[in-house]
């Protein structure tokens, strides 16, 4: 059979004469005419000098600098352009000895022949110009400037994150970067490394074989320049950080303040903390490692990554999702014996309304609530009326990250329906299996973030922003858009009149109360005590509140590892920070006094 | 024994030598690339060149296997090889192990496995299995589309890893199909269409659009003979641009140049119309239509990149393309490879001489980049030779598979060709920046063992088929 097709082999060997006309041609044209590219036997060498642009700085909400730049010089060297020098002058004008001259050598050597590496790491500013003046006598070297983070004030290091080297991970994943380049590794500085980077940009020279630059390659025409790094301004209030660091200092916990009409993180304390300019230069490792052992955990953010049981605190939700699935109502009363079945309670009146249930923070009222909740007659099984309870949690923002411009928050756990069934059975749990739920105890775990959060949605009366600690990163000055949009609850704005109401007496209420002495005189807080239960030893201090109560500026959470019940000592560290922030001042010197001089991790370390 | 002997006899002795020497230049070049004065052995295991040795013997142990396997194992069981591959694909997506950012590697021992490599191999076969069949028209639009489908699966597979490299390369299976019967404007709309995505993710649409235009009208004036009307045609467009540009800066806003051209280019669609019914040309229609087709994908390709397009999908094709190679310039990477290709000259800097290839600024410089080492240690004589040798083996594939009795055999032939042709022009065309840059190896001369064996199966099984070609069986 002849093939009808036979002929297009031709057009096939035509394209691969076209192609390789085309390639030869090219070929042609970059190594015989255009000689440019040709070095002479003179300047046979290349030198590409990176330059590092300063990297943005960072400001708090009111425009105070947090972060700047400091100049720091390295030694580089390229080992293949390294001919024979006085090694004994070098290695006294360096600082260094002859042994350790040899190691960093081999070491350069190793990386590449031609390339440069980092030979002397951030050698002093005298270093820098007794070795500068001598430089041209030792060809193959060169100094390379660049900067390094200076901090104003020596707070905000979990917000503020710090820069280190690049590891062989990212010079591997990410062409931009070449070993010994700087990278945001945690913070505000790893969320935000593209815009505080800016742009290196390079030079390229020839280069005799004397180390000596003889000029531009090509005129300049292959460099690219520069571009400094973009300032950022953060939402944090430097001095209200600053305050919270120093109240919580010896104990051990967290502190998260947020606006609740913009979802701005005003303040975020992770005791015990750091100093961040630890970790700058060259003793960053050493302290590093020293921070890394270190017992009580300082370079763990508890506020974004310890996982509580919310416990009381977690009371007004479970009575707002009662009441939208209108399973009571504020005038709804529960008796307390007190208790209920298996759970305790405290004595105080009985029965009680939602608002005074949550002032007196009655563990029976919230068991019957939650109980009712999950048999509610509209849902077919308790695990489908459990799944909708479940939702309004996650749209209060718990059992998910809550996706800040945060690195490392972690999402906490709300378990699934699937997680009872797996464990008792399909069909086989019901409201009294889970009832510790309703209090705030059992499986769930919560972020002292997320429980800010949540403060926030019930001071805005049913809506959030996803907590931020950036306003405005780049050009634009512009807050990013995925901080702007408002995140609901699903729950109307009329059934948190009761709740707020009950939070209001929580602190102003008679006796019974479970936070009175902790009022500021002119503004009306609104808070929940709550004790986060504790298997390793005494249980957590937790306090949640805002204020002022109807148009609130502030919404925090506070919590104090080990101290006991919530008012005790969570609920003042709050009251503080909230009078600091909204007034300036404090006029209870006493109750200052009394948390700073508190040591708490002393107390847990006798034990 | 009288079996191996005929193929001892019947086996392409110079495909094999060319093969041999293209696997042997490889080899000194990967030397040359890592070439380190400290480490001078030649045999040190611990760097590429050592490495590169036992893959190379590994290689030949493969080859002499495949020569030895009876040729119709490869016809009958294409689709066993091509859904094993298939498998592995999958596969490597769920227990494969990431390396720079691609799920691409399976790996045993330390010894990497990219089962990618080997698709191509098995895909050549499964597309000579189907084509083969007398009853396959490729005009018919489902059996082409079945055709497409059988390369386009390992492709998406690929494309999941992501290794958009390596599935780039199955485009060659285009000039298979079209060697096989296909229309020939699907290989030019095809080629058209890639060619005009490229131009105008890098350029200016409108760049591009003029650019079209100016050819479309030259095509016309050279075939027609007719030089008035087109000219007159071509001053009242340029009037009406320019008439329109004015009165949307001066007078009154019409949306821009972007408006004033598209209204011309209906106006010329006119006078053309009127052209062509005068001289009764109707192959200007023809162009006039693919012109405006052109135009409207050129702005498609433009409003989908820029506006349906996730940034980090634009950042991934502006890689691909270049654009954003290295975020320190523009075309970074291409500059080092320019400087050390374009440093060498006429005769080279000599053989371990070269000082730019030593800069380890391109990355994988012994992988997708070793043309550098041979442009700038044996300069453009060595470019010249080394091109050389590839259209060598080229011009012989196409002479074997023309031999071929059996359609199969045939069509494998042309499917090693297409593909290998595809490696050699993408490869070295990047590197001097005649394409975008793509990262995909340089037959048997780039660094590393997968790749090496897959092209080598590849080859070898043609030379298999091709040894049996006078036993009339398949
Ligand atoms: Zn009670």
């Amino acid at each position: 059979m002849k093939d009808p097709f036979i002929n297009r082999k031709y057009i096939l060997v035509l394209m691969i004469m076209l192609a390789s006309l085309m390639l030869l041609a090219r070929l042609f044209y970059i190594q015989v005419i255009d000689d440019s590219y040709r070095a002479s036997a003179e300047s046979n060498v290349l030198r590409f000098v990176t330059h590092y642009p300063a990297r943005g700085l960072i400001y708090d909400r009111n425009g105070r600098l947090l972060v700047s730049n400091k100049a720091a010089y390295d030694v580089m060297v390229i080992p293949g352009q390294t001919t024979v020098l006085d090694t004994v002058e070098f290695c006294e004008l360096a600082g260094i000895t002859v042994e350790s001259f040899r190691d960093r050598i081999r070491v350069a050597r190793r990386y590449s022949r031609m390339a440069p590496s980092v030979f002397l790491k951030q050698i002093s500013a005298e270093t820098f110009g007794v070795l500068q003046e001598k430089m041209y006598r030792f060809p193959g070297f060169y100094v390379q400037t660049r900067t390094l983070r200076e901090y104003a004030k020596p707070v905000a290091a979990h917000i503020l994150g710090y820069v280190g080297e690049v590891d062989d991970n990212i010079v591997h994943s990410n062409p931009y970067y070449k070993p010994g380049d700087y990278i945001g590794i945690t913070g505000i500085e790893k969320s935000y490394e593209e815009q505080l980077r800016g742009r290196k940009g390079v030079n390229i020279y020839l280069v005799d074989v004397h180390g000596r630059i003889k000029g531009s390659f090509r005129d300049g025409e292959n460099d690219t320049v520069a571009f400094a790094g973009s300032d950022i301004v953060s939402t944090i209030d430097i001095d209200l950080q600053e305050y919270g660091e120093l109240l919580m200092k010896n104990k051990s916990g967290s502190i998260v303040a947020i606006e609740p009409s913009t979802g701005e993180v005003l303040a975020l304390v992770s005791s015990p903390g750091y100093d961040p300019s630890l970790l700058v230069g060259r003793v960053r490792s050493d302290n590093f490692r020293q921070l890394e052992q270190d017992t009580l955990k300082p370079l763990f953010n508890r506020a974004l990554m310890a996982s509580y049981p919310p416990g009381s605190t977690f009371k007004p939700v479970v009575g707002l999702i009662a009441l939208q699935e209108k399973v009571i109502t504020a005038g709804t009363g529960f008796g307390c014996s007190p208790g209920y079945l298996f759970v305790g309670c405290h004595s105080h009146p009985s029965p009680l309304n939602l608002a005074d249930a949550i002032m007196h923070s009655c563990n029976s009222y919230f068991c019957q609530a939650f109980r009712r909740t999950l048999e509610n007659g509209v849902y077919s099984s308790v695990s489908e009326a459990y799944e909708r309870w479940r939702k309004y949690l996650t749209d209060f923002g718990f059992g998910n990250r809550l996706n800040t411009d945060f690195t490392n928050e972690l999402p906490g756990f709300i378990p699934q329906s699937t997680y009872y069934d797996r464990y008792y059975g399909a069909g086989r749990w019901r409201a009294l299996t889970v009832i510790s739920l309703g209090i705030g105890q059992g499986e769930i775990g919560t972020t002292p973030l997320q429980m800010a959060s949540m403060t926030a949605a019930i001071a805005n009366r049913g809506y959030f922003y996803t907590p931020h600690i950036v306003r405005s990163a780049g050009d634009t000055g512009e807050t990013p858009t995925q901080f702007t949009g408002r995140h609901m609850t699903g729950i109307d704005s009329t059934n948190f009149i009761p709740v707020i109401e009950g939070m209001d007496l929580v602190v102003s209420g008679g006796p019974g109360a479970t936070a009175r002495h902790i009022g500021i005189p002119g503004v009306t807080i609104c808070g929940k005590t709550g004790t986060a239960e504790n298997p390793h030893g005494k249980d957590h201090s937790v306090f949640i509140a805002f204020a002022p109560k109807e148009s609130p500026r502030i919404a925090i959470a506070v919590y104090v590892e080990n101290a006991g019940f919530g008012s005790t000592m969570a609920a003042p560290i709050a009251s503080l920070m909230m009078e600091k922030y909204l007034t300036g001042k404090i006029h209870n010197r006493w109750r200052e006094e009394n948390i700073l001089g508190l040591n708490l991790i002393a107390v847990e370390e006798e034990r | 024994m009288k079996r191996s002997v005929n193929i001892l006899l019947s086996v392409d002795w110079l495909t094999i030598g060319v093969y041999l020497l293209l696997v042997f230049l490889g080899w000194l070049n990967i030397y040359a690339a890592v070439y380190d004065e400290q480490h001078p052995s030649v045999i040190d295991f611990s760097q590429r060149y050592g490495k590169q040795l036992v893959w190379v013997f590994a290689a030949l142990v493969i080859a002499l296997i495949v020569m030895l396997v009876d040729n119709r194992i490869y016809f009958f069981f294409s689709w066993f090889i091509y859904g094993g591959v298939v498998l592995l694909l999958v596969l490597v997506l769920i227990i494969g192990k990431e390396i720079n950012g691609a799920k691409a590697w399976f790996e045993f021992g330390g010894v990497g496995l990219q089962p990618s490599e080997f698709a191509k191999f098995a895909t050549a076969l499964v597309v000579a299995r189907y084509l083969h069949s007398p009853a396959i028209n490729l005009t018919r639009p489902r059996d082409l589309m079945t055709a497409v489908a059988l390369f386009m699966t390992p492709v998406m597979l690929i494309i999941l890893q992501p290794d958009l490299g390596t599935a780039v390369v199955f485009i060659s299976f285009f000039f298979v199909l079209f060697r096989a019967g296909m229309s020939p404007y699907i290989l030019f709309s095809g080629l058209l269409m890639i060619i005009l995505f490229l131009l105008t993710i890098l350029f200016d649409d409108l760049f591009v659009a003029i650019g079209l235009v100016i050819l479309a009208f030259i095509i016309v004036v050279l075939q027609s003979r007719k030089f008035l009307p087109p000219l007159t045609g071509l001053a009242v467009i340029a009037a009406l641009v320019a008439g329109g540009w004015l009165t949307d800066r001066y007078l009154i806003n019409i949306g821009g140049i972007e408006v004033a051209i598209i209204i011309s280019l209906l106006i010329a669609g006119l006078g053309l119309s009127w052209f062509i019914f005068r001289y009764k040309l109707k192959w200007v229609m023809v162009i006039y239509l693919f012109l405006l087709g052109s135009i409207m994908y050129i702005y498609t390709v433009d409003y989908a990149f820029n506006n349906l397009l996730r940034p980090h999908q634009q950042t991934r094709i502006n890689i691909i393309l270049g654009i954003e190679s290295d975020p320190l310039g523009k075309g970074y990477n291409l500059n080092q490879s320019l400087i050390s290709i374009g440093s060498g000259g006429f005769s080279g800097k000599g053989y371990l001489q070269g000082t730019q290839t030593k800069f380890r600024f391109v990355p994988e410089q012994s992988t997708d980049f070793i043309f550098c080492t041979v442009g700038e240690e044996w300069g453009f004589i060595g470019s010249i030779a080394v091109i050389g040798i590839y259209l060598l083996l080229f011009f012989r594939l196409i002479v074997l598979a023309e031999r071929q009795k059996s359609a199969f055999a045939r069509i494998y032939g042309y499917s090693v060709f297409s593909i290998l042709f595809f490696h050699f022009f993408i490869n070295i065309g990047m590197t001097i920046g005649l394409v975008p840059v793509i990262g995909i190896p340089l037959p048997f001369l780039s660094y590393g063992g997968s790749s090496l064996w897959g092209f080598t199966i590849l080859l070898f099984v043609f030379l298999r088929l091709d040894a049996s070609r006078t036993e009339y069986l398949l």
